[in-house]
Formats: C-alpha cells, sequence, structure tokens
C-alpha cells in the first residue's frame, strides 16, 4: 500500500504556474494482450498549472474522454507517468488513488449524475461526509455557501432529480468543488444545456478558477465557450496539439 | 432532512437507498418477516410441545437409576487357562441391596450436576382385602426428598401425599378394583410372606391405567421392613440439572461408583430417538427458510446494484471508497434482514397467540405451555440479519469492483 502524506492530501497547491497535472509519455490501450488490442493515447505529454483554464476539443472517439478519465484517476494509463499535485500517480494503489481523486480533483460530467436518494444540498455534502473526518457543522456551511454561489440556496431542501437540467447541472458544479479541488474535471458539463444555462455554467467554472486558482481542464465540441479559456488543447487520434 | 453527525456515511446512504426504493424494500421486507415468523411460529410450537412431551415422560420417572451392578457369572479357568465350560449361563438377577449406599449417596449429593439423589427400595407384592388380592409394585421412599423427583402431591386425586410408618398411597385404579378408599385398610404381603398392614393416606393419578393399576407408596422404613432389606436399599434415583445431559451423567457417575447406572435417556430411547428427529426437523426448517429469506435479499440487491451503478460510479468518482460501497450494501442487506427479523418476531408471536386461542383442550385450558424466550427471539432476529448480511456479500462485492468509468459511462 502506498501511503500519501496527508498534507498532500489536504493542501492543494495554489502558487501561481505550479504544475497540477503532468503527463509524460502517456500511452492507453484497451484489451492489452489480446487480438481486439488498440491504443487510444499515443504518448501524451501534457502540463496543465494551478489557474489555468484548459479546453480540450477534438472529434468523437479522438480519446478526450480517456485523457480525462486517466486525467482524473478514473482509469490508468497502460504505458507513461502522471503527477497530480506533484505526486507520481502510477505506482499508487486503488485505495491511494482514490483518496487523492477525492480530495484533489472535482468532476462534471455531461450527464450531472446526481444522486436521487439525496436533496440538492446532500448531493453538494456528500463527497466530504464521505470523506470523513470533516465537521458535519463545516461541512453545511460550505456546502450551503456552493450552494449560494450557484444560486440555488432556495432549492437547497428539493429532491435533486426534481430540479431543472441546469439547476442539476450547478448542483453538480457546487458538488464538485465542495473538497476544494486542485483540478476541476469536466466532460461536456453544458452539452445538454441551453445557451443560457451553459453560459452560467461556464461562467461558475471561470469564477472558481479565478478567485480559487483551481485548474480547469474542460472537454467541450463548443468552439465559442473554448475560445473563452486560456488554452486549447486539440486531441486528434489520440495525440495532443495545442 | 439533513445528514446526521451521528451516523456514519455507509449507514446514511445505504438507508437513503432502501428509502428511495421503498417498494424492493418493503417487499422484501415482507418476505423476511414471513420467513421470520415461521421460524419463530414454529419453534416455539416444537419446542413447547418437546419440553411439555419430556415433562410428561419425566414427571413419573427420576433422570438417573442407580442400582446395584448386575451379576455375572464367574467363569473358571483351569490351571493351563483354557475354559472348562462347555455352555455358560447368564446368572439370575437377585434383588439386593446396594452396596454402602449412604456412602453413595453422599458422593452423589455432593456432585455439582446432581440436583436430588433419593433412596428407595422397590420390590413386588400382593396387596389383599378380603377374598380380593391383586399384585403391587411397592415403591418405599423418603417422602420429602422423593417429592422433589417425582411430585406425587400433584397426582393426588384423593386425600393426601402422606407417608407415615402405616400409611399407603395406591394408583386410582387400584383403588377402584380393591373397592377402597382413603382411611381404608389394606394387607401387603411381600414375596417372602411378610405381611403388614396399611392405612390409604392418598389415592393417586399417576397419568398411565397401567400405573395406576400397579402402583404403591409407603415410607422407606416400612419397605425396608416388608420387602426385607432392613437398613438397605435397592436403587437411589435421581434428578440432574440438565435433563439432556442425564446419559452423559449416568456414564460418569457408573465409572466413579461401579454402580449400574440407567438414565431416562436410556431407558425410553424411542422416545428420546423421536424428539431428536424433531429438533432435526425444526433445524431443517429454519435452514431453508434462513436460504430462501436470503436469496431474496441477494435477488433485490442484485438488481439494486444493477440500478445504481451510475450512482456508484459517481460516488467511486467523487472518493468514496471500494471498502465503502461495499459496506453500504452489506448494511442494506443487513437492514433489510434485521427490519423484517422484527417484523417477523411480531408476526410469529402474534401467530402463537392466536394458535393458543384455537388450540385448546375440551376443558378449554391451552393443550401445552408455548413460550417465546429472549434467546429463540434473539436467535431469529441474529439469524435473520446474518443471512442479510451473507446475502449482500455477492451484490456487495460486484457493487465494489465496478469500473467508475464503465458505470458512468453506463
Amino acid at each position: 500500500m502506498n501511503n500519501i502524506p496527508l498534507n498532500t492530501l489536504t493542501e492543494t497547491p495554489r502558487s501561481p504556474k505550479q504544475p497540477i497535472v503532468q503527463l509524460s509519455h502517456v500511452h492507453k490501450s484497451f484489451n492489452v494482450g489480446e487480438p481486439t488490442e488498440v491504443e487510444v493515447l499515443h504518448g501524451i505529454d501534457l502540463v496543465l498549472r494551478a489557474g489555468e483554464f484548459v479546453a480540450v476539443m477534438g472529434p468523437s472517439g479522438s480519446g478526450k474522454s480517456t485523457l480525462l478519465n486517466i486525467v482524473g484517476l478514473l482509469d490508468r494509463p497502460t504505458q507513461g507517468q502522471l503527477q497530480i499535485t506533484g505526486l507520481e500517480t502510477t505506482t499508487l494503489d486503488d485505495k491511494a488513488l482514490t483518496q487523492l481523486r477525492g480530495r484533489s480533483i472535482g468532476f462534471v460530467f455531461q450527464y450531472h449524475h446526481l444522486i436521487g436518494a439525496f436533496s440538492a444540498l446532500e448531493n453538494v455534502m456528500l463527497p466530504m461526509v464521505g470523506m470523513q473526518g470533516y465537521p458535519t457543522a463545516a461541512i453545511e456551511k460550505r456546502a450551503l455557501d456552493l450552494m449560494d454561489s450557484v444560486g440555488l440556496l432556495q432549492w437547497r431542501d428539493h429532491p435533486a432529480t426534481r430540479l431543472s437540467g441546469g439547476q442539476q447541472q450547478r448542483v453538480a458544479v457546487a458538488r464538485a468543488l465542495i473538497m476544494q479541488p486542485a483540478l476541476l474535471l469536466a466532460d461536456e458539463p453544458t452539452g445538454n444545456l441551453d445557451t443560457k444555462s451553459a453560459d452560467a455554467v461556464f461562467e461558475l467554472f471561470r469564477q472558481v478558477n479565478r478567485e480559487h486558482g483551481t485548474a480547469v481542464l474542460l472537454v467541450t465540441h463548443n468552439p465559442l465557450m473554448a475560445q473563452r479559456c486560456d488554452r486549447i488543447i486539440q486531441v486528434v487520434d489520440g495525440m495532443v496539439s495545442g | 432532512m439533513l445528514l446526521s453527525r451521528l451516523q456514519p456515511f455507509e449507514w446514511i446512504v445505504a438507508s437513503r437507498f432502501l428509502r428511495e426504493g421503498r417498494m424492493q424494500s418493503l417487499f422484501i421486507t415482507v418476505g423476511v418477516a414471513i420467513g421470520v415468523a415461521v421460524i419463530v411460529f414454529m419453534s416455539a410450537l416444537l419446542q413447547g410441545l418437546q419440553a411439555n412431551l419430556v415433562k410428561r415422560v419425566l414427571t413419573a420417572q427420576p433422570h438417573i437409576q442407580i442400582l446395584p451392578p448386575k451379576e455375572k457369572v464367574r467363569i473358571q479357568h483351569g490351571q493351563d487357562g483354557a475354559l472348562h465350560a462347555d455352555q455358560v449361563q447368564a446368572p439370575l438377577q437377585r434383588l439386593k441391596s446396594i452396596d454402602q449406599w449412604q456412602a453413595v449417596l453422599n458422593l452423589l449429593r455432593a456432585m455439582p450436576d446432581v440436583r436430588v439423589a433419593s433412596p428407595a427400595v422397590t420390590g413386588s407384592t400382593f396387596i389383599m382385602r378380603g377374598a380380593a388380592s391383586r399384585s403391587l409394585s411397592l415403591t418405599a421412599v423418603n417422602l420429602a426428598v422423593y417429592q422433589q423427583i417425582v411430585n406425587l402431591s400433584d397426582k393426588v386425586v384423593a386425600g393426601q401425599a402422606r407417608l407415615g410408618t402405616n400409611d399407603i398411597l395406591i394408583g386410582t385404579e387400584l383403588a377402584a378394583d380393591m373397592g377402597v378408599g382413603v382411611g381404608d385398610k389394606l394387607l401387603v404381603q411381600s414375596a417372602t410372606g411378610a405381611s403388614n398392614h396399611f392405612v390409604i393416606a392418598g389415592i393417586l393419578d399417576l397419568g398411565n391405567k397401567s400405573a395406576n393399576q400397579r402402583s404403591g407408596f409407603v415410607s422407606l422404613h416400612s419397605g425396608q421392613s416388608l420387602l426385607g432389606y432392613p437398613g438397605g436399599v435397592t436403587s437411589i434415583d435421581i434428578t440432574v440439572q440438565d435433563v439432556y445431559a442425564a446419559e452423559e451423567v449416568a456414564q460418569r457417575l457408573q465409572a466413579q461408583t461401579h454402580l449400574q447406572a440407567d438414565s431416562w435417556i436410556k431407558n425410553n430411547a424411542q422416545f428420546f430417538s423421536a424428539v431428536k428427529s424433531q429438533s432435526l426437523a425444526n433445524t431443517a426448517i429454519r435452514f431453508f427458510v434462513g436460504l430462501s429469506v436470503a436469496f431474496g435479499i441477494a435477488s433485490v440487491l442484485v438488481v439494486s446494484v444493477v440500478q445504481r451503478s451510475k450512482e456508484i460510479g459517481i460516488l467511486r468518482a467523487m472518493g468514496i471508497s471500494r471498502g465503502q460501497v461495499m459496506r453500504v450494501f452489506l448494511l442494506q442487506g443487513g437492514l433489510l434482514g434485521l427490519g423484517g427479523a422484527l417484523i417477523g418476531c411480531a408476526l410469529g408471536i402474534l401467530a402463537l397467540q392466536m394458535w393458543l386461542q384455537i388450540a385448546r383442550t375440551p376443558e378449554g385450558t391451552p393443550m401445552f405451555a408455548v413460550t417465546t424466550d429472549f434467546w429463540m427471539l434473539s436467535g431469529a432476529l441474529a439469524l435473520a440479519t446474518l443471512s442479510g448480511l451473507l446475502a449482500a456479500l455477492a451484490p456487495a462485492m460486484r457493487a465494489a469492483r465496478l469500473d467508475p468509468v464503465v458505470a458512468i459511462r453506463g
């Protein structure tokens, strides 16, 4: 078991220009060793620094989501190195990866995936409750602040799945931010929203990025949205350009 | 609402998942409850029936009877060691007194397994009144001690349980056959010709026609004189702490005293075998009901894991560990088992009360005592909860092993 120092997990580095994500020669293959083996990512090198807001674009099937899953520690590279907040992750076991993911990375998916058994506020609180060791009152206060900042304070006790699509995605953003992660990963978060809601969600990302120095990696098919980011990375056939 | 600070994460998620799928939870809880109710009802009924049967058997006999050792033939061997007999005939078993019986009695009374030990003299006699006579199986006892083994006071239908020097207690059928009642005199004659007059102090119903036709009780001293065992006893009757351990205790006593020790289990081998078979059948019923409860819970949780795979993926992406996910589903299994068991225990007790109202003797009293003791209910609760946990193991492991990427993608 690889133990991660506690301060690495709880104190996310936010000094400007400090690398949050570093990929070196990352390859990813599926069905390794089988006749159907296919390589999706071909030696990706990428650095994402604190405070950066980067858009990832590319055609469907180019490897964007696979890249995001690897950066989000949901999947492991077949080859290469991946550092998150300066910590080499390819040697970590599943438990350590889970801890690091929970404390340093926030996810927002195209489909909000809120948990229907909980209210909007509870959905926001859930990751921190699951981490354990935080006083409930502090969790609740932080969740209420986040609900307020996404403009949904009055909907806090509503069952999560009874909110509108845009509202649910804003709850998902608040949930992704509850741990004050160093890195926010968003996989087409506005893909199912109308223009106004999409704009509101994007502005939320921007605000978090500016106010807290959270690095944001945003997968999008929307070129207008991508242009509003600091940098655009193109993923084509498993290779990165830009 | 809110997520209570007192509840661990796994508990919160498990209980919310169960509440959200309330129809599924309700149906499986009812299923578990019916299973547990069957276990409680059947167990209490069979235990009550068994206890009643054992009680009936043991109210008229001691748990262990200590007797003099059987007489054996001493085979003569020649100087060459060869057996010089064509045929060995089994010896006659004379009635005889237990050697050093008072020392044996003291030894028995000092043993922790032994509750009561009562010396007795038994023998065959004739009872005579005018021209009528009947055979009488006479038991001579110290009534105060013997009552702790066989409570004769409970069996008295006329007169009282009293054994003075000239008192005798006889069975109802014998009293009817001889045309006697309480206060009448009887002549009792032993096989050796000794005789004595006794006054009937009480008439007993021993619960068995044959026993009522041939049984009589006199005081130990009177019996010793009449039956020709002055100062001696032919048996020591014993009750032990655990009736079901009587055979083991008997074997130990036999080894220690070198006397013959017959337990009620040995004397009633067929009955005891029937009781054991009944217990086995009860265990089999519990096992199969437990199994069906477990499969019911497992099937619901397997479906739940499939239905919630996206949510499990999200929880994993949020940093929830495989262990936590596993515990969420294990807890659901345990809660379904426990919840169903609590309702099932209540249903079982209710069914028993109804049964007690329906199944009554012609006199209107319950056929036998049925009790639902704490340990049986605790056992049913533990069994159902454990079944729930075990049933949840496979779905929980499946949930824990879900690849978050695959789960989220659906």
